[in-house]
């Protein structure tokens, strides 16, 4: 059982590699696979989740950027979500208390993949059915959206 | 284990990055079996090429993928599109508006890509409709109609929509001729009294707006095809005619007795500088042209009232004849720019005149007198020789890098290719049936991409399941690459393929555009977010401002419409991710169903006769929550007082955050 994982993992390897060099599959989606592994129980606040955001350091709150963030939940987010209320998705007052920053920024930039291979977005999808839209937030933008996120703890 | 150590073998084997390149120089043709792997597109592999092709009498320009014949995309051009809401929706509508009103058809024919330096830039392509003069231009960033302009003083937009090789003009011109201005005078006074004209529209280098810079007043004739001058004969731009006779009556006769009709040689260069020292005049005409910005996703559309005219006469060495058997009809010039193609449809030779030649016979004025004041080369002087016997009734030539030319033959339906400096055919293949245009990607440039030709026919009779009387029209793709061209796939065609552009696939497909960013939204109407929508009574309009995100409408509960109402739906898709449009559908509207992409907005009218709970959806299957993406609007009694009242989740959107 245990090589048969590792095979696996090599397959996956060699499609994967397969991207940089083929000029037609660079803009392609990948093709989700679906590794099957023990579920290990992580940490909520050492879960990273999947995605281009592997460490984040906070400081005290910036208010500016909370604001910036403001807006962008505004913009971008609000279709979906409330602070205070559960709507088509999770209501999102302390959600920077449950979920580490990383994790909660690889939600906002990868959730197509979050919602396969992460065990807390698998989760999520299953209680609220609508599986989180990616609204192609830049990497600056979901850091002040997180900034906002922590100052409705 | 070894199951294991077999599958991982295999999987290598699958995923080999470069695969060996597939054979492609046999010339044994379709029986060797590998025309299929020539055509075959593996799932998920792209196309080589793009291939756009006239939608004929459906008015549109259908997107396909060579060399698999796949069918991508209907662009909407002159007529209503009801998958799209072009042409229906109140943001569209203007496009199709002229100055006879609004015409919700057309005839479309033959697209052209713009160019710099002599090659395909990919930015814009262009077609012409053929009944209600006009030329429409369309972004290949969106494949969206971005701007349409109406020809005054033509009929029957025939030699059209053409672009010289810095895109610096775009040209029309009339097939029919027709008193100008329209009078109401006895048609068998044709002679002498119709008139045609030649428009060159001017393209921004930048935004790609046209405007028509100066029309060409000429003959009475029927001005076929035209095509554009390159290379050496650049600034030229040549046009065929037939019924040099001007008959008004049974033409397939009567437009048939001439031994030579003309072509006509447009030094547009010359009449450039005339026009920019005053030569010319202004005329009173009604056109109508409409222009689509893709900030406020809405389309304006003016009526312009002048244009600026040439008569021959004005322009003196800018215009000349060249005698061409027999009513000819392509009009197609070589890569290199010298040798003009004329197929003379009655004629049973090819006719080749040599841009060289042509310029010895106007410094030498070997005139052989000279029409409407026009002067008319001696045949002898311009020909460079001709393709004898090549076949039956030709139409259409294009070009490989080899020296080669490719025509069509309608009347003995095949594909002829021929040597253009030797006049020797090299090889024919037939096609099924009745075939009109090709298309070599490239091939109206100075370098055709010469590895496929497409050619489309007329008719198809017995080669497709049939379908009641009415058939589909195809295309039949070939490789070209070799000695001997190869049939490698039939593919059917939307309404009749007049004409096609085809350019590679890597020009294009990594500048196509993917979403509208909300930020850049302009539209009027345009709601940001879901706290913005709200639902606003003026007078007996009522205006919902909506919004649109997987897998909900805000507001979805609308109360206070009143029979007698005009309802005003501005809905706003908030999404901004790619392919995910939604789509908008009203029980009972009258006008458009909508599909809205990701970042516009667009706008749909209803006028609700009965009072009822009428529901709404979207229509285009958006998430695994699309069937629950719904809504309600309360119609009451006119006169009733139930107020505007709209809510999402029972309350008013964005009320808390």
């Amino acid at each position: 059982m245990r090589l048969k994982v590792i095979v696996l993992a090599v397959v996956i390897a060699f499609v994967s590699s397969c991207g940089g060099n083929d000029k037609k599959d660079v803009k392609k989606e990948e093709p989700v696979i679906e590794v099957i592994k023990e579920v290990v129980t992580l940490d909520p606040m050492d879960d990273k989740g999947v995605g281009p955001i592997t460490n984040i350091t906070l400081g005290e709150i910036d208010e500016t950027l909370a604001e910036k963030g403001h807006g962008i939940f505004k913009a971008k987010c609000s279709a979906c979500h409330k602070i205070n209320k559960r709507y088509i998705g999770p209501a999102l007052r302390g959600v920077t208390k449950k979920q580490s920053p990383e994790w909660i920024m690889n939600m906002i930039l990868n959730p197509e993949v979050m919602i396969v291979k992460n065990e807390k977005a698998r989760e999520l999808l299953k209680e609220y059915s609508a599986p989180m839209a990616n609204q192609h937030l830049t990497e600056d933008e979901a850091r002040a959206v997180l900034e906002y996120f922590r100052t409705k703890n | 284990m070894k199951s294991i150590f077999a599958f991982l073998t295999v999987a290598v084997f699958l995923v080999s990055c470069n695969p060996a390149p597939k054979s492609s120089k046999s010339s044994k043709g379709a029986l060797t079996g590998n025309a299929a792997e020539k055509v075959y597109v593996a799932p998920g592999e792209y196309d080589e090429y793009y291939a756009f092709i006239s939608g004929g009498f459906s008015g549109q320009l259908a997107v396909y993928g060579l060399p698999s014949g796949r069918l991508f995309r209907v662009i909407p051009v002159f007529s209503q599109d009801p998958e799209k809401g072009y042409g229906y929706n109140e943001e569209t509508k203007p496009m199709l508006n002229t100055s006879h009103g609004f015409i919700p058809w057309g005839d479309s024919h033959h697209p052209d890509i713009s160019q710099t330096n002599g090659e395909l830039d990919g930015r814009w392509i262009f077609i012409n409709e053929n009944n209600t003069p006009r030329i429409a231009r369309i972004s290949l960033e969106t494949f969206e109609t971005e701007e349409i302009i109406e020809i005054p003083n033509s009929a029957g937009n025939h030699s059209s929509s053409f672009v010289t090789e810095n895109s610096e003009y775009v040209v029309a011109g009339t097939r029919f001729s027709v008193p100008i201005p329209q009078r109401d005078i006895p048609i068998s006074e044709y002679k002498g009294n119709f008139k045609a004209s030649l428009s060159f529209l001017k393209i921004n280098p930048d935004s790609g707006n046209m405007n028509i810079a100066f029309q060409i007043r000429m003959p009475g004739f029927d001005y076929d095809l035209s095509h554009p001058g390159r290379g050496k004969s650049h600034g030229w731009f040549f046009f065929t005619t037939y019924n040099t006779e001007e008959a008004h009556s049974l033409l397939e006769v009567n437009a048939s007795q001439n031994d030579k009709d003309f072509v006509a040689a447009v030094n547009w260069k010359k009449i450039e500088e005339y026009v920019a020292a005053g030569k010319g005049h202004k005329e009173n005409v009604k056109y109508a042209h409409n222009t689509w910005d893709d900030d406020t996703h809405t389309a304006t559309s003016k009526m312009e009232n002048e244009v600026w005219v040439v008569n021959p006469e004005d322009v003196p060495g800018a215009i000349y004849f060249l005698p061409t058997p027999k009513s000819p009809h392509g009009i197609d010039v070589d890569p290199s720019g010298e040798y003009i193609v004329a197929s003379g449809k009655l004629a049973a030779a090819m006719t080749v005149h040599s841009f060289t030649k042509m310029q010895k016979a106007i410094e030498d004025k070997a005139f052989d007198g000279e029409a409407y004041g026009i002067p008319i080369l001696k045949f002898d002087a311009v020909n460079y020789g001709t393709l004898e016997q090549p076949g039956l009734g030709p139409l259409h030539t294009e070009f490989d890098t080899r020296g080669n030319a490719y025509t069509t033959f309608f009347i003995s339906s095949e594909v002829v290719k021929w040597n253009v400096k030797d006049l020797k055919v090299i090889d024919r293949h037939p096609v099924y049936y009745s075939v009109g245009h090709l298309m070599i990607p490239g091939g109206n440039s100075r370098k055709p991409f010469d590895k496929y030709m497409v050619a489309m026919n007329k008719i198809t009779k017995d080669r497709y399941l049939p379908t009641g009387p009415e058939v589909c029209q195809s295309a039949q793709l070939f490789d070209i690459s070799g000695d001997k061209m190869e049939l490698l796939l039939d593919f059917p065609t939307i309404g009749e393929p007049h004409y096609a552009a085809g350019i590679p696939a890597s020009i294009l497909m990594d500048k196509s555009k993917k979403i509208y960013k909300l930020e850049d939204n302009k539209h009027p109407d345009a709601v940001k977010t879901e706290a913005d929508t709200k639902v606003v009574r003026k007078g007996n309009e009522v205006h919902i401002y909506m919004s649109m995100i997987r897998s909900h409408f805000s507001p979805d509960n609308i109360e206070g419409v009143k029979v007698g109402d005009k309802v005003f739906f501005h809905i706003t898709n908030l999404e901004q991710d790619y392919d995910v449009p939604h789509g908008f559908a009203m029980i009972g509207a009258n006008t458009a169903e909508m599909l809205i992409m990701p970042g516009r907005t667009a706008t749909s009218v209803w006028e609700p006769k009965e009072v009822g709970v009428w529901p709404f959806y979207c229509t285009d299957f958006c998430s695994a929550l699309h069937q629950e993406m719904q809504g309600y609007v309360r119609v009451s009694a006119k006169g009733a007082s139930t107020p505007i009242k709209y809510t999402l989740d029972d309350e008013i959107p964005g009320t808390e955050e």
